[in-house]
């Protein structure tokens, strides 16, 4: 047993950052626990339902189209911006001025706020006068993201992929250049093709920030709201209506905080467990 | 209480965080009386530490609730008593 004096005082330093998340986090996180098993018609007057929301949102067809949806959309989004953003690593320079410029370019559009995102791909993608649009209309393709539920999701994720398959390339390239020079010098001496310094070197150099990427890519498109909101509005239909946007129209347009409420804590307990099993499987075999 | 009306409290959420902070205040007192919070390697091949199989107890607790409420009905007891011995044994196991 060592008796080394531990000095705990330091703890006293992360007392702002546990007042600031039970700010921001946990009291808004107790107030819809609070919400969830109550009914309001405003004027914070609550009458207590028990788990009877919990009831209706797992047994709605309407939460399981939109869950069903937010799936589909994340599976999606995730399959096309992670081997993208790898690929553009892979091909960004390494040195001389074409860095910055690469850097800089790549990250603009994570620069661009979502609401200007959704806007400008609204009018892009406009069938009689977006650039997108007519271009493909004129091409011969039959595309109006309006009113056919195809060309919206085809839409949707177009954005989607636009805005943020900069930042996976952005840290696959981060990964990338931390890999010492020496590794490369190796496979070279031993005459391994470009796949096997990819698939020995580069890929398992990468795992950690590649983590990170599918983690908060999956987080993000799993809570997308703005973006598709101000693009479709969650149409035509209902087709594009994700588990956010939804949860929006229930609690807000609805005014049915109950309801509301449980299904945002169901949405959370999707979201922490996805994300607990894909970081706890992903990280097993860390040293 | 104008400072917390707006949060709507319940006895039965005041007594569910309460459960959860007792949760914790134990488990600080376990680790300060009998130090063993390290990681082990359980029967799912992870290393959790004591913190790890709280989360997943409690995480797995939700869960078995809400299949309750889904496929058996509005009388969560048998999940109550479920989700005890499913806690009882990631704490012995895993």
């Amino acid at each position: 047993m060592s008796t080394k004096t531990q000095n705990n005082h330091a703890w006293w330093l992360v007392l702002p950052v546990v007042l600031l998340v039970a700010f921001n986090a946990v009291i808004p996180l107790m107030t819809v626990v609070n919400y969830s098993v109550q009914e309001t018609f405003g004027d914070n007057v609550f009458f207590f339902e028990g788990v009877r929301w919990f009831q209706d949102i797992l047994a709605s067809e309407r939460f399981h189209d939109a869950l069903g949806r937010q799936f589909l959309f994340t599976a999606i989004i995730l399959a096309i911006e992670i081997p993208l953003g790898v690929i553009i690593a892979l091909c960004m320079p390494r040195k001389g001025v074409w860095v910055s410029v690469c850097l800089v370019l790549m990250s603009l559009p994570l620069l661009i706020p979502w609401n200007v995102v959704g806007a400008m791909w609204n009018i892009f993608a406009l069938p009689d006068i977006g650039l997108l649009g007519k271009t493909l209309n004129a091409l011969g393709f039959d595309y109006n993201y309006t009113r056919e539920p195809m060309d919206a999701w085809f839409t949707v994720i177009a954005m989607d992929v636009w805005h943020w398959t900069s930042l996976v390339a952005l840290l696959a390239y981060a990964g990338l250049t931390s890999i010492p020079d020496a590794y490369f010098q190796a496979a070279r001496i031993d005459g391994a093709s470009a796949w096997s310094v990819f698939r020995y070197i580069q890929l398992p150099k990468m795992k950690r920030v590649l983590t990170i990427a599918i983690l908060l890519r999956f987080m993000d498109s799993f809570m997308i709201y703005t973006e598709p909101f101000v693009l479709t509005g969650g149409g035509p239909g209902n087709t594009t209506t994700f588990l956010s946007i939804d949860l929006v129209k229930m609690a807000l347009g609805q005014f049915d905080l109950g309801p509301a409420a449980a299904m945002s804590i169901i949405y959370f307990l999707i979201i922490l467990l996805v994300s607990w099993v894909f970081y706890t499987v992903t990280m097993r075999n860390e040293d | 209480m104008d400072l917390i009306s707006w949060m709507a409290w319940t006895p039965q959420t005041a007594l569910f965080f309460l459960f959860i902070l007792a949760c914790l205040l134990t488990m600080s007192v376990w680790e300060f009386f009998s130090p063993g919070g390290a990681p082990r390697r359980g029967v799912l091949g992870l290393d959790t530490t004591r913190g790890d199989r709280l989360f997943i107890s409690l995480l797995g607790s939700a869960f078995i609730h809400l299949a309750w409420l889904g496929l058996v009905g509005p009388d969560l007891r048998g999940a109550v008593g479920v989700s005890a011995v499913y806690a009882l044994l990631v704490f012995l196991f895993v």
